[in-house]
């Protein structure tokens, strides 16, 4: 039990739909600091569209998100400096570098951590393709170029990753469940989706599975 | 706020730079449509003049309604759009330097032609830059409206097509009052009018359509 200060998010009964179809409804949850979510849910259960609607890109039908107590809605811009959000699309540019990518992604946040970008790599083990188009990665390596983002977001609290484990090999998968592991024990929170049964933070995740 | 939309103009330059087959097929469309009328007309000095302010400034329209697809199409595919909605900044600005950035890749190069394709016509210079003045204006008032229709009909199957017939008809005051300009110089009448018109247009698209797309983008997103 935790007291209500400390909820960072909260959805209150959502509901959404795709076109005519319900995805779910009655969607509740108070997630509190240090603590993880793991959405599940068979594949078209809405895994995607309860993120999306989580950070605010899609209004849900019925119901309401807040953080820290406050709606969404209204309280857009705060939000959004407080979340980092990494969906299917990698939100890279095929014909920029991954560093150049990842710089626009800081000034575009409003991140410092621009002098940190090659340690990162080199960290990830993409010191070498640092220099070369996106579109000449592979798919595990575009996938760790994006997943880059949150090692430079660290100071952000809530993360919310969908598929974060997709595309990549067992040792970047190992590196990653330990950055969203460290992420929960330093006190922010963490929201995702994952097909792979990785449960980043043993005792500190709470389940959700939509769809039944 | 300054450093993100610094980011977005200076990425998109950048991109418009590496992409520059796609800048470059939109000013040689616009130079085709533009010499194509001299071929079917015959080269009557006389008639070309008469016609130089309307072919110009049609051709303008067309080229730069072709070039908004690119807008915000190639951001919405990479989820990159999806992480300006995100962003912590104001919408609208953001969504105002990738217009900036657009016009300077594909409405500026064009500006920079016309006074070359006034030559082809026979125009008087002192006509010519009164051509390049309305396009100087005018242009931007396309690219800004113009990307409040790509905003809306972003990942949409056949946006391609549904641009030009949302923009078009909301173009027509640019294009009236552009080639108007450059008419009532030819006839001595002094463009002056016609610029002022031009230049409010302007402003009011620059207040408006930011809002506008930022607003678009929202709903196609959802």
């Amino acid at each position: 039990m935790t007291s209500a200060a400390s909820v960072l998010l909260s959805a209150a009964r959502l509901e959404c739909r795709r076109g005519r179809r319900r995805l779910f409804s009655e969607v509740s949850f108070a997630l509190p600091a240090g603590r993880a979510l793991l959405v599940s849910g068979r594949n078209g259960a809405g895994k995607t569209t309860l993120l999306r609607a989580l950070c605010g890109l899609t209004r849900p039908e019925v119901g309401e998100v807040a953080w820290r107590g406050r709606a969404v809605r209204d309280h857009r811009d705060e939000y959004h400096a407080e979340l980092v959000f990494l969906g299917h699309h990698s939100a890279l540019k095929d014909d920029l570098t991954p560093e150049e990518n990842l710089r626009c992604a800081l000034e575009l946040g409003g991140d410092d951590g621009a002098a940190h970008v090659a340690a990162t790599f080199e960290r990830l083990g993409l010191a070498a393709c640092a220099r070369l188009p996106v579109r000449s990665l592979s798919q595990g390596q575009r996938r760790r170029a994006a997943l880059a983002r949150l090692w430079l977001s660290r100071a952000r609290p809530l993360w919310i990753l969908d598929e974060p484990f997709v595309a990549l090999d067992a040792e970047s998968t190992a590196t990653l469940a330990g950055l969203l592991r460290a992420h929960v024990d330093g006190g922010g929170a963490l929201v995702y989706t994952t097909h792979q049964e990785i449960d980043v933070a043993p005792g500190r995740t709470e389940r959700l599975a939509l769809g039944d | 706020m300054w450093r993100a939309l610094k980011g977005i103009f200076a990425r998109d330059l950048a991109l418009a730079w590496r992409q520059r087959a796609d800048v470059l097929s939109s000013l040689v469309f616009f130079v085709m449509v533009v010499s194509l009328f001299p071929l079917g007309l015959g080269p009557e000095p006389a008639t070309l003049r008469a016609i130089a302010p309307g072919v110009l400034w049609v051709a303008a329209l067309l080229s730069s309604t072709l070039a908004l697809g690119r807008l915000f199409a190639g951001d919405h595919a990479d989820g990159t759009l999806e992480q300006m909605l995100l962003a912590p900044q104001p919408l609208a600005f953001l969504v105002l330097s990738k217009i900036a950035a657009h016009w300077v890749a594909a409405g500026l190069p064009l500006t920079a032609m016309a006074p070359l394709l006034g030559l082809q016509f026979d125009m008087a210079p002192a006509d010519i830059a009164v051509l390049t003045a309305t396009l100087a204006l005018g242009t931007p008032a396309l690219s800004l409206i113009g990307a409040i229709g790509a905003a809306l009909t972003v990942g949409l199957r056949g946006a391609a097509v549904l641009v030009p017939l949302l923009v078009l008809p909301l173009a027509i005051p640019v294009l009236i009052f552009g080639a108007g300009a450059v008419d009532a110089a030819e006839a001595g009448r002094g463009a002056g009018a016609h610029l002022s018109l031009l230049g409010g247009l302007l402003a009011f698209a620059l207040a408006g359509a930011p809002l506008a797309c930022a607003a678009a983008l929202r709903i196609s997103l959802d």
